[in-house]
C-alpha cells in the first residue's frame, strides 16, 4: 500500500498492519521560484483523496500520546477518524470544541514538536501529518458549511473583557462565551487578530483566513471593539469598577510588546527595521502592495538577524518585496534555530542564504545615512547557558563586513509597559511579564492574564492554550463569586 | 467610526477637527496624541489632541496637508467619520510651577503646545508664547495662545507678520531681558528649530522640554520605528515620549530619520493628485521643511 495513488480511495475497512503500511502524504506546495515573488500561501493543502489516505495512517491508538502533546488537547484520533469516514464537518466540529481557530493552528502550528513527534509511527516511520489534516478540514468547513454555529447556551448574566485580541483572547473570549458569557475583547489596532493579522505573513497565514475565524467568533456573540487601548483609553480598574463599564471579570493578553534592539553602533540609520515594524508595514498595513498608502522600504539586499520565526517571516518577506539577496545572521549553528523545520526548508528553497554562527557587530551607513553594510563577527559554540543551548562565543579578528541596504532586527521583544504602568498593583517578575499563579489569576482580584505577556514571545497555540485554561479559571471564579 | 463634530480651516493647508471621542476624551491628559485612519485604506497618522470637550466627548485635532493621507483627511466634513481613532497615547506632559516659561511653536508644532501652555498656566507659571512661521498665512492659534500669555510674540521668516526672524530670535531677546527671567521652555515644531531653540537655552542650564513627532506605526511600543536617542539611549518616542529633556535629544539623527519616506511619500502624492480632484487639492502644498514636526 506504500505506493497507493492519490487518486484511488482506501479500502473502507483495513488492517492496521495495511494502515502501517501507508506512506506519508506530501504538502502540495507551489514552485519555490513562483512563490517568492508574490504573497500568495506557499502550502496548497491536502486534496480530498489525500486527507483520507493520511488519516487512514492513523492507528488509533487508544491511549493517543498525541493528544498530550496539544496544548488545547483537541481529540486528535477521533476528528481524523470523522476524516477517513468523509465526516469533515464532523471532524471540524469536533475540532472546534477545543480549539477555536483550527484553520489557524493548522497552518502555524509547530506539530513537529508537540502533536506530531508523539505520534507512535515516528518510532519506525514519519507521524501522522496532524497539522496538514487539521488543516484540511478547516478549510474544507470554511468553503462547505451551511452557516456558523449558533450558541444555545443560557446567559450567565456576567461580562468579562478580554484585552487584545490576538489568538490568547480569542481562544479564552471564545470558550466564554460558549459557557455563557458576555464578552468583549478590547483590541489596540484598528483591525482583530493581534499577531495573526500583523506579525503572521499573507503567505503563511492568509488575513481572509483570520478574518473568517474572527466572524465566526462574533457570530458567537462574542463583541469586539477595535482601537481602545487599555492602560491609555481606558484602565484595568476602569473594566471591573466604572459603571459603564462594569465588567465581572478580565483577562490580559496584549501580547509581548516592545521589540529589542542589539544597542550596536548605526542601529537608528535608514534602513534598520525591526522586524515587528517591517512585518507590521507589510501585513497589517498592507504594504506588500505597491499601492499602499502606508510606505516601506524595498531592500535589494536585505540581512536579518535572528533565528526565530519572525526572522524567517521578514527575511522571506523581503525577497518577495523583490530584494535580490537577503541573508538570515544567526549566531548560533542551523541546529539550535527555534524557527519552525518547515520554515526553514521553505526559506531555503526559496533562496534565502544563511550565516550561520554569526553575529553584528555594527551597521554601516553612507553619507546621507543610509545602511550600506553590516560588519559581522564569526563565532564559534562554547559551554551551554542557561538555556542548554551552546553559547555562541567569538572568534577573535574575525569582521567581516557584508554589503546591504536593509538590516531588520528580528531578535525578541521586551515586554510592553503600557498597560503593567498603568496598573500599579499588578505584579510582575523581573523582566516586566505579568505574574500569575497556576490558574493564570494575577495579583488582582478578577484579573487573569496568559499568552506571550505572561509567557514572553512564545508560539499562537501555547498562547491558546492558556487563553483555554484562563476561561475555566474565569468561569471558576465567578461562579464562587 | 468617529463623528466629525465641526471642521474649521485655521490657515493655508491647516485644518482643524472637532471629533466624537468620549472615551479618548475623558482619558486625555495634556501632551498626549491620538493615531487617526480617517479611511479604511488609510495610514495610521499621530495627531497630537489640542484640547477635549469632556461634556461633548469631543477632542480637537489640528491637520496639515502635506502629503496624500493628510490631503485625503481634509476632504471629510463635519458630519462625515473618520474610520479609526485611537488613544489617548504617549505620556501625560510632566507639568509643575517653575515661574516663568516660553512656549515656543513652529507651524504645526503651535497646536501641540497650546495644550501645554493651558496647562503652565493652571499651574500659575506666567507664559510668554513665541509662535513661528514662515509667512503670516502659516501662522495658527495666536488668539487662542494670546488669551492666556502674558505677551504673545509673533516671529515670520519674511516679516509679513510680527518680528521679522526666527523664534530663537524673539527667545533670546527675552533671555537677555533681565524684566523677564526665563525659568523654563516647551517647544514644538520642526526638529531644527527644536534644536535651535535647545542650543540657545543648553549652556544657560534652562529646563527645556520638547515635544517629538516621528515616524510611527502603532503608537504602543510594538514597532520601534519611532526611536529615538535621548542621552545615548535608544527610546521610543510613543511610550516613553513624546516629551522629553530637549538638551538630551540626538536632533541630527531624529532629522535623518524623518527623511526615511520622503520620496515614496512624494511620488504617492504626486500621483494622487493626477486622479483627485475635490476642492482640498487646491490647498497649496506646505514646503516640506515646515512640516517635520
Amino acid at each position: 500500500m506504500t505506493g497507493a495513488s492519490n487518486h484511488d480511495m482506501p479500502p473502507a475497512n483495513i488492517t492496521p498492519k495495511q494502515r502501517m503500511e501507508i506512506s506519508r502524504r506530501e504538502m502540495p506546495q507551489r514552485e519555490a521560484s513562483e512563490r517568492n515573488r508574490d504573497f500568495l500561501e506557499v502550502n496548497l493543502g491536502l486534496t480530498e483523496k489525500m486527507a483520507i489516505w493520511e488519516a487512514k495512517r492513523c492507528l488509533q491508538c487508544k491511549k493517543a500520546p498525541c493528544i498530550e502533546g496539544c496544548p488545547v488537547g483537541i481529540d486528535i484520533p477521533g476528528f481524523i477518524e470523522l476524516i477517513t469516514e468523509k465526516k469533515f464537518l464532523e471532524a471540524a466540529a469536533l475540532i472546534r470544541r477545543d480549539n477555536n481557530l483550527p484553520a489557524v493552528t493548522g497552518r502555524v502550528c509547530p506539530q513537529e514538536t508537540q502533536c506530531e513527534i508523539r505520534c507512535v509511527r515516528c518510532k519506525s516511520d514519519t507521524p501522522v501529518a496532524i497539522g496538514w489534516l487539521e488543516r484540511f478540514v478547516a478549510d474544507y468547513e470554511m468553503a462547505h458549511r451551511a452557516g456558523r454555529v449558533k450558541l444555545q447556551r443560557e446567559k450567565t448574566g456576567k461580562k468579562v473583557a478580554c484585552v487584545g485580541s490576538g489568538p490568547a483572547s480569542i481562544t479564552c473570549g471564545g470558550e466564554l462565551a460558549k459557557m455563557g458569557y458576555d464578552v468583549t475583547i478590547f483590541e489596540a489596532f484598528h483591525k482583530p487578530g493581534g499577531v495573526l493579522v500583523y506579525g503572521i505573513p499573507e503567505f503563511r497565514l492568509p488575513n481572509r483566513i483570520v478574518e473568517d475565524e474572527i466572524k465566526t467568533l462574533t457570530a458567537m456573540g462574542v463583541k469586539i471593539e477595535t482601537n481602545v487601548i487599555i492602560g491609555r483609553t481606558l484602565t484595568i480598574e476602569q473594566l471591573l469598577h466604572d459603571p459603564a463599564e462594569n465588567f465581572d471579570a478580565v483577562f490580559i493578553a496584549n501580547g509581548a510588546g516592545l521589540p529589542t534592539f542589539m544597542n550596536i553602533p548605526g542601529e537608528n540609520l535608514k534602513g534598520v527595521y525591526s522586524a515587528n515594524e517591517y512585518l507590521t508595514r507589510a501585513n497589517l498595513m498592507g504594504a506588500y502592495d505597491p499601492d499602499s498608502e502606508t510606505p516601506i522600504l524595498y531592500g535589494k539586499y536585505v540581512c536579518v538577524i535572528g533565528g526565530g520565526n519572525t526572522a524567517l517571516d521578514a527575511v522571506r518577506t523581503s525577497k518577495r518585496m523583490g530584494a535580490q539577496d537577503s541573508y538570515i545572521i544567526y549566531r548560533r549553528g542551523r541546529e539550535q534555530m527555534p524557527a519552525r523545520i518547515e520554515e526553514v526548508a521553505h526559506a531555503e528553497e526559496e533562496g534565502i542564504k544563511f550565516d550561520f554562527l554569526t553575529a553584528p557587530v555594527e551597521v554601516l551607513g553612507d553619507k546621507e545615512g543610509w545602511v550600506k553594510a553590516i560588519k559581522c563577527i564569526r563565532m564559534e559554540l562554547g559551554e551551554p547557558d542557561q538555556s542548554g543551548r551552546r553559547r555562541p562565543v567569538p572568534v577573535e579578528g574575525s569582521e567581516f563586513i557584508i554589503d546591504c541596504d536593509m538590516v531588520i532586527v528580528a531578535v525578541g521583544v521586551n515586554a510592553n509597559p503600557l498597560l503593567t504602568q498603568a496598573t500599579p498593583d499588578l505584579k510582575l517578575n523581573k523582566w516586566g511579564y505579568i505574574e500569575t499563579d497556576e490558574n493564570l489569576q494575577t495579583s488582582l482580584s478578577g484579573v487573569f492574564a496568559g499568552g506571550d505577556i505572561v509567557l514572553g514571545a512564545a508560539t499562537v497555540i501555547l498562547a491558546m492554550g492558556q487563553g483555554k485554561q484562563a476561561a475555566k479559571s474565569i468561569d471558576n471564579y465567578l461562579k464562587e463569586k | 467610526m468617529y463623528e466629525i463634530i465641526d471642521k474649521q480651516t485655521l490657515s493655508n493647508g491647516v485644518t482643524q477637527y472637532e471629533i466624537k471621542a468620549p472615551r479618548i476624551a475623558a482619558a486625555r491628559k495634556c501632551g498626549q496624541f491620538v493615531i487617526v485612519r480617517a479611511f479604511d485604506h488609510s495610514e495610521r497618522i499621530p495627531l497630537t489632541i489640542a484640547d477635549v470637550n469632556r461634556a461633548k466627548g469631543s477632542i480637537t485635532l489640528i491637520v496639515q496637508t502635506v502629503g496624500k493621507s493628510t490631503s485625503e483627511m481634509t476632504c471629510l466634513e463635519a458630519g462625515q467619520f473618520f474610520q479609526d481613532v485611537a488613544g489617548p497615547m504617549g505620556h501625560s506632559s510632566e507639568i509643575k510651577k517653575y515661574g516663568t516659561v516660553v512656549v515656543i511653536g513652529g507651524g504645526l508644532g503651535t497646536a501641540v503646545v497650546y495644550p501645554q501652555a493651558v496647562a503652565l498656566r493652571e499651574a500659575s507659571n506666567k507664559i510668554i508664547s513665541v509662535i513661528g512661521a514662515r509667512n503670516k498665512d502659516l501662522l495658527i492659534l495666536q488668539e487662542l495662545l494670546g488669551s492666556i500669555s502674558e505677551k504673545l510674540i509673533l516671529t515670520t521668516d519674511d516679516g509679513s507678520a510680527g518680528m521679522k526672524g526666527l523664534v530663537t530670535d524673539a527667545l533670546r531677546n527675552l533671555i537677555d531681558d533681565p524684566q523677564v527671567g526665563v525659568d523654563a521652555i516647551y517647544c514644538s515644531g520642526p526638529v531644527i528649530m527644536m534644536k535651535a531653540v535647545s542650543e540657545v537655552s543648553k549652556p544657560l542650564n534652562i529646563p527645556t522640554v520638547v515635544s517629538l513627532n516621528p515616524i510611527m506605526v502603532d503608537g504602543t511600543g510594538m514597532c520601534g520605528g519611532c526611536r529615538v536617542t535621548i542621552d545615548g539611549e535608544t527610546r521610543f518616542a510613543c511610550v516613553d515620549g513624546p516629551e522629553f529633556d530637549g538638551h538630551k535629544v540626538n536632533y541630527d539623527e531624529l532629522m535623518d530619520r524623518q527623511t526615511t519616506y520622503q520620496e515614496q511619500e512624494k511620488k504617492q502624492y504626486d500621483k494622487y493628485g493626477h486622479k483627485h480632484s475635490c476642492k482640498c487639492r487646491k490647498q497649496k502644498l506646505i514646503d516640506n521643511k515646515d512640516m517635520q514636526i
